[in-house]
């Protein structure tokens, strides 16, 4: 009796082990992905434009880059920042041009597969810290337009530093039970009608990542779609983001934020948000009217 | 005994109602954050008028950089204090940094000097002068707010 239950335990143990590693396995890009990727007439001055938009440089420059450094010094893409989360601390990967620390050597393929699955080209999982659940939403034209921007871009010669995230999440396996529960490539919100504002929810929801800050997380991380844009406790440190649009803020008041960092009351942004400021005063005029267009209508703002 | 004494903490708590109040507020904190509203206030004119929220007015602008230029050397050194940081008492967003990295809080202050002075020398002059000298004005505001303040 005790033998067959205990035979029946490993047979259990040795399914579930198949099934874990089936449903963690990192995925490849889809067929269709791949085929619109390489048929796509790459642009560099077009992907310099989904670089601004998709905020990489406020991560990826080194620790003492500060938000009004000049734009070639946001270019250098050495890594070395720290993020002190819940789960541990992530360090911002070197993603510059240099093919030994960074990712000079990689095909448009693998940056696609990086940047909209989460997935390296060893095959292992990224830690969403990365923020592909937004990018997956962006379409195989800017992947292909800002890989050959990329290409342009210097190398850095800086070590990639080893994250200190402790068990289980040390195991890049169970990211991909989180991938399972938190991997969503539909939109949490509808695509609006009205194309300015269809714009300013692509940049929100594809490139710009508001919600990575702005939503809150779940016990794992996972963001909370329910509550999208709702404002949250700061992710990365003491306090709390605030609910998107900000209370009586009109699109007006938040397209002059995303150019010069002044607030309808002339308070400057701060923060994280001082190095998106960054990044959105060099998107174009139109790209951040739109996404002013498109927040006021998300909802009349709970008080944070 | 339980309720003696509580009725004991309850009769002070009424008897000294300043005491818990006269914590909340340390003057540092209060001489700082209305001396960022006077910066907010003639910011709010520089920037109006900026962002074309009204019309350009070189009284009122070569006003508001003036006022800018000496908020910016009131001698506010003496309202950040140590144990006055975010960790340490209620009502601030000072991050302890400031008091961690004193040199890079005061090369921040004076870049705020600096645009002040800049703005004070351009906003009488033209909308354009005004407009040219708001980013590095924003940019000193921001480079503090980066590093210095937590979010709210």
């Amino acid at each position: 009796m005790m033998k067959r239950l205990v035979q029946g335990a490993i047979v259990l143990a040795a399914l579930g082990g198949g099934v874990f590693w089936v449903l963690t396995r990192p995925s490849a890009l889809p067929e269709e992905t791949l085929a619109a990727l390489t048929a796509h007439d790459a642009d560099a001055a077009r992907g310099e434009a989904v670089f601004w938009q998709g905020g990489c440089a406020s991560c990826h420059t080194g620790p003492g880059v500060g938000f009004d450094a000049l734009t070639e010094a946001r270019l250098v893409l050495g890594g070395g920042r720290e993020f002190a989360t819940p789960f541990g601390t992530f360090y911002a990967p070197n993603i510059s041009m240099d093919p030994q620390q960074g990712i000079g050597t990689w095909t448009l393929t693998e940056f696609a597969t990086a940047l909209t699955e989460g997935v390296s080209p060893e095959g292992e999982h990224y830690y969403p810290a990365f923020p592909y659940t937004t990018y997956t939403h962006a379409t195989p034209g800017d992947v292909a337009d800002l890989w050959a921007f990329w290409q342009t871009l210097p190398a850095d010669p800086t070590p990639s530093r080893a994250h200190d995230v402790s068990f289980p999440f040390s195991m890049r396996r169970a990211v991909g039970m989180w991938k399972l529960l938190n991997f969503n490539t539909d939109f949490v919100r509808p695509v609006p009608t009205d194309p300015v504002e269809s714009r300013g929810h692509y940049l929100v929801e594809a490139l710009g990542h508001c919600g990575e800050c702005h939503t809150p997380r779940d016990a794992l991380g996972g963001l909370d779609r329910a509550n999208w844009l709702a404002g949250a406790p700061n992710p990365v440190g003491q306090g709390r983001i605030p609910a998107l649009p900000p209370q009586g803020w009109s699109a007006f008041d938040i397209t002059a934020y995303l150019e010069t960092g002044f607030t309808p009351e002339f308070d400057t942004a701060g923060g994280e948000m001082a190095g998106v400021i960054a990044n959105t005063s060099r998107i174009s005029a139109q790209d951040r009217a739109a996404i002013g267009a498109y927040l006021v209508t998300l909802r009349s703002s709970p008080s944070p | 005994m339980t309720s003696r004494f509580a009725a004991l903490a309850l009769a002070a708590a009424f008897a000294f109602p300043s005491l818990a109040s006269a914590q909340e507020v340390d003057p540092n904190v209060h001489a700082r954050q209305s001396l960022m509203d006077l910066y907010a206030y003639n910011l709010g004119v520089l920037g109006a008028m900026a962002q074309a929220r009204m019309p350009y007015d070189a009284d009122a602008a070569s006003s508001a950089a003036t006022s800018l230029y000496h908020l910016a050397r009131s001698g506010s050194a003496r309202m950040w204090p140590e144990g006055t940081d975010s960790m340490s008492i209620e009502g601030t967003r000072a991050l302890p940094a400031i008091w961690d990295d004193m040199a890079g809080f005061g090369e921040d202050f004076m870049a705020l000097q600096t645009a002040t002075e800049t703005m004070m020398n351009a906003a009488g002059t033209d909308l354009a002068s005004l407009q040219g000298a708001m980013g590095p004005l924003g940019s000193a505001c921001g480079g503090c707010h980066q590093s210095f303040r937590q979010p709210q």
